[in-house]
């Protein structure tokens, strides 16, 4: 799978609260939430953001609270997926459980600036920042996570395993 | 044999650790020492035990994946109603086990609006529909985290997961507990399993008698700020020493509750005679006491002096922005929150309460106290403590999360700032985004109620 677009930026430990913020969660409606994406660290966000585009932040994405309506909202606004030093373990293991891709690479966060235009392939895990023309390698996705991302998200594992 | 050359080596380099360079590299040694432990087997931490034992083997190591069978399933008014959904597109008929699954509408409870009201409801539906043993109505309901192991749902050695960060809460039972999202509630009340990596371990150990008005909450800021709220990034955090020993089990529950701010996956204590005295009476169930095999190994160990430790204060945006609270007397603030999952216990409302006591709630504050059960909140009646509250001009709230995730039951205008005893701090947790929240325990939380300003419990006697 390859992953083509435009990146938005991020620094240190965007948190869960900053994705969706607490007062927007009276509803699990993906395109409500939407509507808010990343409005707490970016007001401006949810009208700047566009379908297929890219977020790449500094270390601990995610963190905070386990609100899954958190890697929902950045997909349901047309995220494509998501590069970062690391990303909070909540966070991390929601992205895998609802196929939202997110990548470990220390090397395209220092090189990719914002706006510059990069190309994921998620299954190797080479990033090309397309602007730049410069090459980067994510961590590899452990094969677990393979698994479920093959598989199309948990629930659609969970179905198998019930047979 | 192999294993004691192992801790004779650990001791020897310990002793030595005063020198930098050689702290560093005892720190990459005891790195390398723990993965050939982990290689070796045989020595094995409290939660590697718990989590091998909900697997059905021995021993587990760290890295490995594991799908695992777990004890308790809890989701809330906030969680649930993603998670019944998804568990409805696995196609599962039933729940793995009616009596395990916890669903609790504490957060936007009791129903602040419609919309709140609309996603309650699928809880009580869901819960009718299944028969599920373990829903808490309104009036029943308290703040998740207190009330699974105030109500004895949560024992030692269990493994619990739930669809809230906060679920770390019930490591200071000697559980493994951890937060996880939505969609893990959903494929687990469908199989009665969940994933998990097992975690590499941090050993924090807490040397000392506490001074006046410091607490666990202190000692878990002052960690936090040590560490950084990544510090145990995917990590166990397992807290042992003397200043744990001798705490109570709120104060423990504390601390492990927030091992989620520095990025950790569960934290932990192995139970101890204090446990095993809050556990009886409440226990309905057999319940299990495992240890931490005393020659295992960290990748990180932390050691502090607590009587070095003051009231700590974590500071805007972060957990980890910490500072001694004497420091911060030119903060002045708006609101003041006691609760929460952190600090909602009946030993809290007694701390806030021995502060606050014959005084009154200076002009400018708004001082909201929150008992964190339905069962705190009596307690706090029979005590008289609800009595120095409101007497101190104070509200004294039925229980819910409320203000602490900016929900409902005191929110923030734009530029007013509030001293709260919960969890977080970031950018608009309690209200409009430019807002500011100050973390502290409840006596330092009360003395700011009173001089309008963060102060030390001091000021005020």
């Amino acid at each position: 799978m390859i992953l083509k677009g435009k990146v938005w930026k991020f620094g240190n430990n965007i948190d869960t609260d900053a994705i969706i913020p607490a007062r927007y969660l009276t509803t699990s409606d993906p395109a409500e939430l939407a509507k808010h994406v990343m409005e707490d660290a970016d007001a401006e966000f949810p009208s700047k953001v566009s379908k297929g585009d890219m977020i790449i932040a500094e270390s601990n994405f995610g963190c905070g609270s386990s609100r899954e309506h958190a890697p929902i909202a950045l997909k349901a606004a047309g995220i494509q997926g998501v590069v970062a030093n690391s990303f909070a373990r909540i966070f991390y293991r929601n992205c895998f459980n609802i196929g939202l891709p997110i990548f470990e690479s220390e090397e395209a966060v220092k090189g990719i600036q914002e706006g510059d235009n990069i190309e994921v392939d998620a299954d190797s895990g080479v990033i090309k920042n397309l602007t730049k023309d410069e090459e980067y390698t994510a961590k590899p996705i452990p094969p677990f996570m393979q698994e479920l991302i093959a598989a199309g998200g948990l629930i659609e594992w969970t179905k198998k395993r019930l047979g | 044999m192999i294993l004691s050359v192992f801790a004779l080596l650990k001791a020897l380099i310990h002793l030595t650790n005063s020198d930098y360079l050689l702290y560093i590299s005892f720190k990459s040694f005891l790195k390398n020492l723990y993965y050939f432990e982990q290689f070796l087997g045989g020595i094995v931490n409290i939660t590697e035990k718990i989590l091998a034992a909900h697997v059905g083997r021995d021993e587990v190591s760290a890295g490995e994946l594991i799908n695992a069978k777990v004890d308790v399933i809890l989701a809330n008014d906030i969680t649930a109603p993603i998670a019944i959904t998804e568990f409805r597109k696995t196609g599962a008929k039933n729940v793995c086990d009616k009596d395990k699954i916890a669903l609790i509408p504490d957060h936007f409870a009791p129903q602040k609006d419609i919309q709140a009201a609309e996603q309650c409801k699928m809880l009580r539906e869901f819960s009718k529909e299944h028969d599920l043993s373990l829903y808490f109505e309104v009036g029943k309901m308290g703040v998740e985290h207190a009330l699974l192991p105030e109500q004895g749902i949560v024992l030692p050695g269990d493994l619990v997961i739930g669809a809230d960060s906060h679920t770390c809460t019930y490591g200071a039972l000697g559980a493994f507990s951890t937060g996880v999202g939505s969609t893990d509630v959903a494929s687990a009340m469908a199989t009665g399993e969940c994933w998990f990596k097992v975690p590499e371990a941090m050993k924090f150990v807490y040397h000392g008698k506490l001074n006046k008005w410091v607490s666990g909450k202190d000692l878990i800021l002052h960690t936090i700020g040590d560490i950084g709220v990544d510090g145990a990034l995917y990590r166990s955090m397992e807290f042992e020493g003397e200043a744990i020993n001798a705490m109570s089990m709120s104060g423990r529950m504390t601390m492990c509750n927030m091992a989620i701010e520095a990025g950790g996956k569960n934290g932990i204590m192995v139970p101890d005679s204090t446990t095993v005295e809050y556990v009886k009476g409440r226990a309905k169930r057999d319940y299990k006491l495992y240890t931490t095999d005393s020659d295992s190994s960290y990748v990180d160990v932390r050691e502090y002096d607590v009587s070095k430790i003051m009231p700590t204060v974590s500071c805007p945006h972060l957990p980890s922005n910490t500072k001694v609270a004497a420091d911060l007397s030119n903060i002045t603030i708006d609101q003041v929150v006691v609760g929460s999952c952190t600090n909602g216990r009946i030993e809290d409302m007694r701390e806030a309460a021995e502060v606050i006591k014959g005084k009154k709630v200076n002009s400018n504050v708004r001082l909201i106290v929150i008992p964190a059960t339905q069962e705190i909140f009596l307690q706090a009646m029979k005590e008289g403590l609800a009595e120095i509250f409101v007497n101190a001009g104070a509200v004294f709230s039925t229980p819910t999360c409320g203000p602490c995730l900016g929900g409902h039951m005191g929110i923030l205008a734009k530029g007013e700032r509030a001293i709260a005893t919960t969890n977080r701090n970031f950018v608009g947790r309690m209200g409009h985004p430019e807002s500011e929240v100050y973390l502290s325990n409840p006596a330092v939380a009360a003395a700011s109620a009173i001089m309008g300003r963060i102060a030390t419990p001091e000021e005020v006697q």
